[in-house]
């Protein structure tokens, strides 16, 4: 087969695997797992085949038109560059591993076909993303993705958090893609067609019209999706979903896709310096804010939703300063590890029966009981606070020289301004990543108090995929001269400088944070605070639906739990407060658009019941009126009848007779 | 002679019995009124046959022919009201009111069980308006 | 006859003799007819009826139709108004005034008649304002003039109006016959209908009760109409009996 027809095949197979699912879910159980595990399998084998015939080389471009779509073409085309392969094969890699997960995660959920077809389609969704050629398709994807999330995140309908988890999830991001439409149609105006190729040949040559309005335009919906502020609110509630879910979002698909399209269309982005300072801008405030959020949630996924959002703010500003090599890099081994992180918090939540890191700080031997999770966690920790040799050192470290070129001028993709916030950014945001994630190995794995529940061995199915995500967690950094050659070809190597300042600023974030932990243990009272779901026989999405149903009733609050032993109360400070909310951004959101919108809804409503209806229940009523009052006239008198026939016989002579007099005289 | 004496005489009694279908009560009075209106058309017909000298007597063969119908139609006419009168006890016109719209006709067939419901509240008024006054609270 | 519009014709100012005869009798003849549907007296309008179509059959005569003068005399006065008296008592009618011989739309009948009359009286005279009737020559209608006419020119509708009169007699017979519950024939004797007095005095108290209820007028009118009518039901009886 030629490389086409299996990159064809790539985001064919999980589609006809979901299909597949949807037809037979009911009426064929036993199918089930095999069609959402095979046909993932299988494309990720494929993806890893064509990654490895496409080596990096010359992009392969196929293409072939359905139907004549009008002045502009919408063409089936593939795409398939360095980035695109490498993508496809993190995307196939975590949707297997997801799906392996699952299987054990959700054995006796009732949903579970509907469930896997869904995590099918949104992984067939995310390679369709990856591979294609063409905006218009590429648009398709990225919409089938955002109605999966919502059905995903949405799973635990039974739950009001979950309900409005997957209602903002979609609102959110669908208030990001209405200008990303139109800015694809004004770049598919300036350009003249879809065609990623067309397009980067068109910029190329002539330049767009109207660079920063499109860049502009286009950064909103990727903001959405890739969850950069001011659109990111809808990613931590999206915790709501399975965990598994979460992995597959936040780790491969859905916010991987904004920055994998900037990434495509970076020379669209590197035509306008005023979209990328925004993109730098937005860059920085993501991943500052979210390092402090992170440092105040106590819902442990919510902790790692926040540190999703940061790490994709290391994206964007590696692509604020034109490197799209680094963003790509820091996406694939954030991919790997963050898919750990997920799919271990999952056991973790499992094995101690809450998912509020306040409860599991007052257990003891956590760590004892699920020692693959433990390990696992630990190492991917340590690649998000980007402790060498692991590879989220070395992409971060790819991330900021390239902000340091740029800043100093060694770059001139960029401008200079974008290039020293990114560097100043990335660098406090290096002292908060450590800091959280120190926080929450404390306080997850270094509990004292009872000990932990024995909920016996995680299933294999959960334990193995966490080893097998560990790999490349470890060791993908040591591919970074390998990379090279598959990206741009600017050197992924970090240089000793930032090496030695991240390093430095990450183990301060670290050690601050262990001081700052052994301070409060000593002053904390010990009694449980939180509500702990056991299920030893149950599955584990049960125990996880339970924790979140249980947070707000036990803590008031989704993010928080008044918990005086917490470090990162004491190193925020009086801003602890407001990092829990997210910086009050859901606040600013529901006085801007939601009463705006609820008081809209209201008056249409009033509208609809006083004014609309008055008019249907007045047509009515005179009708019933006028039928009354015809009603009344017939009276049975026959006299009456008779005497109103000849009035209007009368009547009608005497016009007859006047007019006919008038039009003789006439 | 003037045409116009006997015309306006014929226009005058016809009106005259017009008036009397429309406004007697008694159904005897109200033939009787018929009967004056027949007549003045009689009068017309003898009239303008007489105006017209007509070789056939069109017009005055009418009139007896109207003479004759009009005797016969007086007996059935009674007839019918004796048999009215048998029936009703009343010979009014204005009392055989069978073909009025009732309130009772504006009762759909479907809000038969509404209706039915309704009056029996109305038995128990304050108690029936109470439910009511909950079920749509 | 346009040709009698010519001038030379007396006017409105010069009237003949037969003119104020037709006049003078018009006038009582329409005094009658309206005193017929006005008065307040049933019996009464039927006297007053008889003096209206006297008076028409005088207007006949004015008019030289012989024959149809007598026969109206004949037949209406003689016959029509004799039944129509008859329906009155048997619908036990009252003697004397009452107080409800009008219906409740006078008004609008009195607008009606009186619009029609003016319209009517307007065209008529706009049209035949300048024609005139040749009353000369020998009388058109007279007996044998009549009878010449009828039997020339009109046997058939002649014949078809003496079956339509057979007719009429049957369907008045019918219709007036008192139905009996048994099927036998219930205007066969006297003993037939005594069988039959008691349930149909029962029938008639039934019906007086259900007029009685739907009536609207005040209650003392209503026991005074029902003592009446009780009365009146008597001799009615007997009556009825006698014929």
């Amino acid at each position: 087969m030629t490389t086409t027809t299996l990159a064809v095949l790539v985001p064919l197979l999980p589609f006809l695997g979901a299909a597949a699912g949807l037809l037979l879910g009911r009426t064929a159980p036993g199918f089930v797992r095999p069609l959402a595990v095979l046909p993932t399998l299988a494309a990720a084998v494929l993806a890893v085949v064509v990654a490895a015939r496409q080596g990096g080389g010359r992009p392969i471009d196929a293409a072939t038109q359905l139907t004549p779509t009008g002045s502009v073409p919408v063409d089936l085309a593939l795409h398939l560059d360095g980035f695109a392969v490498l993508v496809a094969v993190l995307v196939g890699l975590v949707a297997t591993c997801v799906q392996v997960y699952s299987t054990a995660y959700l054995k006796d959920d009732a949903r579970y076909p509907s469930y896997a077809a869904l995590v099918s389609l949104f992984t067939s969704a995310m390679l369709l993303v990856v591979y294609s050629g063409d905006l218009m398709v590429l648009l398709v994807g990225w919409e089938i993705m955002g109605i999966c999330s919502y059905f995903l995140v949405g799973h635990y309908w039974e739950t009001s958090e979950a309900r409005a988890a997957s209602l903002k999830a979609f609102l959110v991001t669908k208030l990001g893609d209405v200008p990303f439409l139109i800015g694809l149609f004004a770049l598919a105006a300036d350009t003249g067609t879809f065609r990623i190729t067309g397009i980067l040949a068109a910029v190329t040559n002539g330049g767009l019209d109207h660079p920063t309005l499109i860049a502009l335009l286009l950064l909103a919906g990727v903001a959405g999706k890739s969850a950069q502020f001011p659109l990111h609110t809808w990613l931590p509630d999206a915790m709501a979903g399975p965990t598994p879910v979460s992995a597959l979002i936040h780790a491969a698909t859905m916010v991987a896709a904004g920055i994998y399209f900037v990434a495509r269309l970076l020379p669209v982005f590197a035509a306008s310096g005023a979209a990328l300072v925004v993109l730098a801008l937005m860059a920085a405030v993501t991943m500052i804010g979210s390092g402090l959020a992170a440092l105040a949630q106590d819902d442990i996924k919510r902790v790692l939703a926040y540190s999703t959002i940061g790490q994709l703010g290391y994206m964007s500003g590696a692509l604020a300063v034109g490197d799209r090599g680094a963003a790509v890099f820091h996406l694939l081994s954030h991919g790997a590890f963050k898919a750990v992180l997920f799919l271990a918090a999952g056991v973790v939540i499992h094995a101690a029966g809450t998912n509020s890191l306040a409860a599991m700080s007052r257990m003891s031997g956590l760590n004892k009981r699920i020692p693959d999770a433990y390990w696992t966690m630990t190492v991917a920790l340590l690649a998000l606070a980007a402790i060498p040799p692991f590879a989220g050192f070395f992409s971060k470290e790819a991330v900021l020289v390239a902000a340091e070129h740029t800043a100093f001028g060694d770059r001139d993709v960029a401008p200079a301004a974008a290039g020293w916030t990114i560097l100043v950014a990335g660098l406090a945001a290096a002292v908060l990543t450590a800091a959280y994630a120190t926080r929450l190995w404390l306080l997850a794995f270094r509990g004292r108090g009872t000990e932990a529940p024995d909920h016996g061995r995680q299933p294999v199915a959960m334990t193995s995929v966490l080893w097998v995500l560990a790999v490349p967690t470890i060791a993908f950094g040591l591919a970074a001269g390998v990379l090279v050659d598959w990206f741009d070809g600017h050197s992924l190597a970090p240089s000793l400088t930032t090496a030695v300042l991240s390093t430095g600023v990450g183990l301060v974030g670290g050690l601050v944070t262990y001081g700052a932990w052994r301070h409060t243990t000593a002053l904390a009272d010990r009694p449980p605070v939180g509500a702990v779901a056991a299920h030893p026989g149950g599955e584990p999405a049960l125990v996880e639906a339970e924790a979140i149903a249980s947070h707000t009733a036990v803590y008031g609050t989704i993010a928080d739990a008044p918990d005086p032993s917490d470090p990162g109360r004491l190193l925020l400070g009086p801003m602890h407060r407001h990092a829990v909310t997210g910086f009050h951004l859901d606040a600013l959101y529901t006085a801007l658009f939601v009463r705006p919108v609820g008081a809209a809804a209201r008056l249409v409503h009033f509208l609809d019941r006083e004014v609309v209806e008055t008019y249907v229940r007045g047509s009515g009523s005179i009708a019933r009126g006028l039928g009354t009052a015809i009603r009344r006239s017939q009276t049975g008198n026959v006299q009456t009848y008779l005497g109103a026939l000849l009035a209007g016989t009368l009547v009608l002579a005497i016009a007859a007779v006047v007019f006919a007099n008038v039009y003789a005289g006439a | 002679m003037h045409l116009a004496y006997p015309a306006v005489l014929a226009v005058l009694l016809f009106c005259t019995g017009l008036y009397g279908v429309l406004a007697r009560r008694n159904a005897i009075l109200v033939l009787m009124s018929v009967e004056l209106m027949l007549n003045a058309v009689n009068l017309n017909l003898v009239a303008f046959d007489v105006w017209l000298r007509d070789a056939l007597h069109a017009g005055q063969a009418l009139t007896l022919f109207t003479i004759a119908i009009a005797a016969a139609e007086i007996g059935i006419g009674l007839a019918i009201v004796l048999a009215v009168y048998r029936n009703r006890g009343s010979s009014d016109i204005d009392r055989l009111r069978d073909t009025a719209e009732t309130d009772d006709a504006e009762t759909l067939p479907d809000d038969a069980d509404a209706a039915r419901d309704s009056t029996a509240d109305q038995a128990t008024a304050p108690a029936g308006k109470a439910k009511k006054a909950e079920a749509t609270a | 006859m346009t040709l009698a519009a010519t001038a030379g014709h007396p006017g409105f100012l010069s009237p003949t003799g037969v003119e104020i005869a037709f006049v003078l009798v018009g006038l009582v003849t329409f005094g009658a007819a309206l005193i017929t549907v006005t008065t307040k007296q049933l019996v009464h309008a039927a006297l007053w009826l008889v003096v209206a179509l006297g008076g028409i059959a005088v207007e006949y005569l004015l008019l030289t139709a012989e024959f149809i003068a007598w026969v109206q005399v004949l037949i209406y006065v003689g016959s029509i108004v004799v039944l129509l008296l008859f329906g009155l008592m048997l619908t036990r009618a009252p003697i004397g005034r009452s107080p409800d011989a009008d219906s409740g739309n006078r008004g609008l009948a009195l607008g009606v008649a009186v619009a029609s009359a003016a319209a009517l009286v307007w065209v008529v005279v706009d049209a035949f304002r300048t024609t005139w009737i040749n009353l000369e020559g020998p009388a058109q209608g007279s007996t044998k003039a009549s009878g010449e006419f009828l039997f020339r020119h009109w046997v058939l509708p002649f014949e078809a109006l003496s079956v339509l009169l057979l007719a009429a007699l049957v369907g008045a017979i019918v219709l007036s016959r008192k139905e009996g519950k048994d099927g036998k024939d219930p205007g066969g004797g006297v003993g037939a209908k005594g069988s039959k007095g008691g349930p149909r005095g029962k029938d008639r108290h039934v019906m007086r009760d259900r007029t009685d209820r739907t009536d609207r007028e005040d209650r003392t009118a209503r026991t005074a109409r029902t003592y009446r009518t009780d009365r009146q039901e008597q001799s009615a009886a007997s009556r009825e009996d006698m014929s």
